[in-house]
C-alpha cells in the first residue's frame, strides 16, 4: 500500500516548521517518527496534501537535566529514552513503559512527542507521563509557547491540547529520583497493544508507601489517573494484602472500551489486578 | 519530485523520487536491491528490516525522503570480501530458515540486537526479535542461530586470528574460499559449505 501523493517539506528549524504549518494549514500533516502516521497514510485513512517532516529540526531532539526537571524534546526517539541514564534514574516509570512499546525497529523511529500527540488510548506513553505529573510545552504561531499540565493535555480519543497550527516541543518531567516504578502491560500475544496497562511509581519509606502515582492505559478515551488508589496507598505497608485492598478501586471513574479482547467489566477487573501487581513491583515487594 | 542522496550498502545514490515512495520500494524498484522484501505492508512482520544509520528500522514504515543524507545497510551489504557475515553463516548452518522469506529481516534485526547485547540470553533474543514474524520455523532454530553467531562474533573480537569473522584473506577470490567445494560459481562462497571448518569459530558447531 502506497500513500496518496503529497508535497514534502523538511524545515531545519522550529520557526520554519511553524511557518510551514501556518502556510499550509488544514492541508498539512506533521511527520515525526512516522510509526503511526505512515500506516495511516498507507491505508489512506488520511491524505494530506503536504507533509511537514520534523526530522531535521534538531532542536526538538534530546534529553536535558534542568535541576528539578528532566526536559525531553518532542522528537526524542523511544530508543534514546531507553538509552538515557537520566530518565532511568529520575523518571524510571517512563523507561519501563517505553520498553514495552512495539518492537526495537519501531522504537528506533517512534518519538515520545509523536506518541503523545497521536494520543491512542491504548498507547503506552500517556499513562506514565500523566502519573509523573509532566507538563507539555506547545509552540504556537508568532513564537508563543504555552505549558499544559498532562492532566489537561489529553482531551479525547486521538485528541490533545495541541492545536492545528501548533507543535508539541517538550515534555517536562519533575524528577522522581529514588521512586520505584513498574509498568504492567496486559497482552495476549507478544507485540500487541495494551488491552489494559498500569503505570505505577512509588516512594517507599522503611517498608511502607509514603507516596504513590498510578496511571491507567486503555481504561477510557484518554489515559487516566487512579487517584482513589493513590490516596488509599499512602501509609500502607508494601504487603500483598494491604496493597490488594488499596487497589480494589482502581477502576473507579473509568470508562473502558469493550472489544474483541475483552468487555468493559473484564477490563475493570484487570485494572485492579494489574494495579496491585504494578504497585507491589514498584515498591520492590 | 524530491531529490535525495542516500548511501546504500556503501554506494552513494542520488535520485529524484516521489515523496510518498516508501524506503523499501526505493530499495527494491529504484536500486534493484530485492534482497529486502515486503511481507505484510502493515509494519508488523519485520521482513523489510534494514539499518538506517546503523540501527534497525522497518523500511516499509519509513519514507525514502526521510533517508536523505543518511546511510542504509540492507541484507545485500552484510557480506564482506565475498565472505558471508557470521549471522548469515549461522542461519545457514543452524537451519534457521525454511521458505526464507523472513530471513533478510531476521538477520538484520539479529545483527542490531547484538550491537546492544553481544551475549543475549534466549529470552533476550526472543524479545529482540519481537517485531519479526516467521511462519515456518517455530523460531527455535532462529534463536539457536543467533546464539551461535553471537558466540562466533565474540570470539572474533576477542581472538581475531582464529575466527572467521572477516576470516577470508584480504581480497580472497570468491569460489576459492568455499573450501568444501559445493559452492557453484554464482553462489556466494560459504553458501555451499555446511560447516566450513576453521571459518566458523567454536560456538557455531557446538
Ligand atoms: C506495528 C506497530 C506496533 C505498535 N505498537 C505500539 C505499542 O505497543 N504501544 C504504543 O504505545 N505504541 C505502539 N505503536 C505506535 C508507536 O508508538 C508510534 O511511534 C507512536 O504512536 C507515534 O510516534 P511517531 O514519532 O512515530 O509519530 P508520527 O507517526 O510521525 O505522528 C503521529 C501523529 O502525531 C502528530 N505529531 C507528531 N509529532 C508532533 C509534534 N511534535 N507536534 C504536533 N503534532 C505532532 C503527527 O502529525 C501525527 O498525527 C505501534 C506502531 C506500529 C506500527
Ligand atoms: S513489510 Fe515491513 S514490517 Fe512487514
Ligand atoms: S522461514 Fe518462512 S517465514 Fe520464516
Amino acid at each position: 500500500m502506497i500513500p496518496a501523493s503529497f508535497d514534502y517539506v523538511a524545515p531545519q528549524s522550529l520557526t520554519d516548521a511553524l511557518a510551514a504549518l501556518a502556510e499550509h494549514g488544514d492541508d498539512a500533516k506533521v511527520l515525526a517518527g512516522g510509526q503511526s502516521l505512515l500506516p495511516i497514510l498507507r491505508m489512506r485513512l488520511n491524505a494530506p496534501s503536504v507533509v511537514i517532516d520534523l526530522g531535521k529540526v534538531t532542536e526538538l531532539q534530546g534529553i536535558s537535566d534542568e535541576g528539578d526537571h528532566l526536559v525531553i524534546g518532542a522528537m526524542t526517539t523511544y530508543a534514546a529514552v531507553l538509552a538515557s541514564e537520566a530518565v532511568s534514574t529520575h523518571a524510571a516509570l517512563l523507561s519501563k513503559a517505553v520498553a514495552t512499546v512495539a518492537d526495537p525497529q519501531i522504537r528506533h523511529r517512534g518519538t515520545v512527542g509523536g506518541a503523545l500527540v497521536h494520543a491512542d488510548p491504548a498507547g503506552d506513553v500517556g499513562a506514565p507521563v500523566l502519573a509523573l505529573d509532566a507538563e507539555l510545552v506547545i509552540a504556537g504561531q508568532g513564537g508563543a509557547t504555552r505549558t499544559v499540565p498532562a492532566a489537561d493535555f489529553f482531551e479525547d480519543l486521538f485528541t490533545t491540547a495541541v492545536g492545528e497550527d501548533e507543535l508539541l516541543t517538550q515534555i517536562r518531567i519533575p524528577k522522581h529520583t529514588g521512586w520505584g516504578a513498574h509498568y504492567e502491560k496486559f497482552v495476549r500475544v507478544s507485540h500487541q497493544w495494551s488491552i489494559v496497562a498500569v503505570a505505577a511509581t512509588v516512594r517507599a519509606e522503611g517498608g511502607s508507601i509514603a507516596e504513590a502515582r498510578v496511571g491507567l492505559t486503555n481504561m477510557g478515551s484518554t489515559p487516566l489517573r487512579a487517584t482513589a488508589v493513590e490516596q488509599a496507598l499512602v501509609g500502607q505497608s508494601a504487603t500483598e494484602e494491604a496493597v490488594r485492598q488499596a487497589c480494589a478501586r482502581a477502576a473507579d471513574g473509568t470508562n473502558p472500551p469493550s472489544d474483541l479482547n475483552g468487555d468493559a467489566d473484564y477490563r475493570r477487573h484487570l485494572a485492579s489486578v494489574l494495579t496491585r501487581r504494578a504497585v507491589l513491583a514498584a515498591a520492590g515487594a | 519530485m524530491t531529490r535525495i542522496t542516500v548511501t546504500v550498502d556503501g554506494v552513494e545514490y542520488s535520485d529524484d523520487i516521489e515523496p510518498r515512495t516508501l524506503l523499501v520500494y526505493y530499495l527494491r524498484q529504484n536500486l534493484g536491491k530485492t534482497g529486502t522484501v515486503v511481507g505484510c505492508d502493515t509494519s508488523n512482520c519485520g521482513a523489510c528490516t534494514v539499518h538506517l544509520d546503523g540501527r534497525s528500522v522497518k523500511s516499509c514504515n519509513v519514507l525514502a525522503v526521510q533517508a536523505d543524507g543518511h546511510e542504509v545497510t540492507t541484507i545485500e551489504g552484510l557480506a564482506a570480501d565475498g565472505q558471508l557475515h557470521p549471522m548469515q553463516q549461522a542461519f545457514h548452518e543452524s537451519h534457521a530458515l525454511q521458505c526464507g522469506y523472513c530471513t533478510p529481516g531476521m538477520i538484520m534485526q539479529a545483527c542490531d540486537l547484538l550491537k546492544d547485547n553481544p551475549d543475549p540470553s534466549e529470552q533476550e533474543i526472543r524479545e529482540g526479535l519481537e517485531g519479526n514474524l516467521c511462519r515456518c520455523t517455530g523460531y527455535h532454530n532462529i534463536v539457536r542461530a543467533v546464539q551461535h553467531a553471537a558466540a562466533a562474533m565474540r570470539q572474533g573480537t576477542e581472538a581475531p586470528a582464529d575466527s572467521a569473522v572477516p576470516a577470508a584473506g584480504p581480497g580472497a577470490p570468491e569460489p576459492a574460499t568455499a573450501g568444501v567445494g559445493a559452492a557453484g560459481p554464482e553462489m556466494p562462497p560459504g553458501e555451499g559449505a555446511p560447516v566450513s571448518a576453521g571459518s566458523t569459530g567454536e560456538g557455531v558447531t557446538a
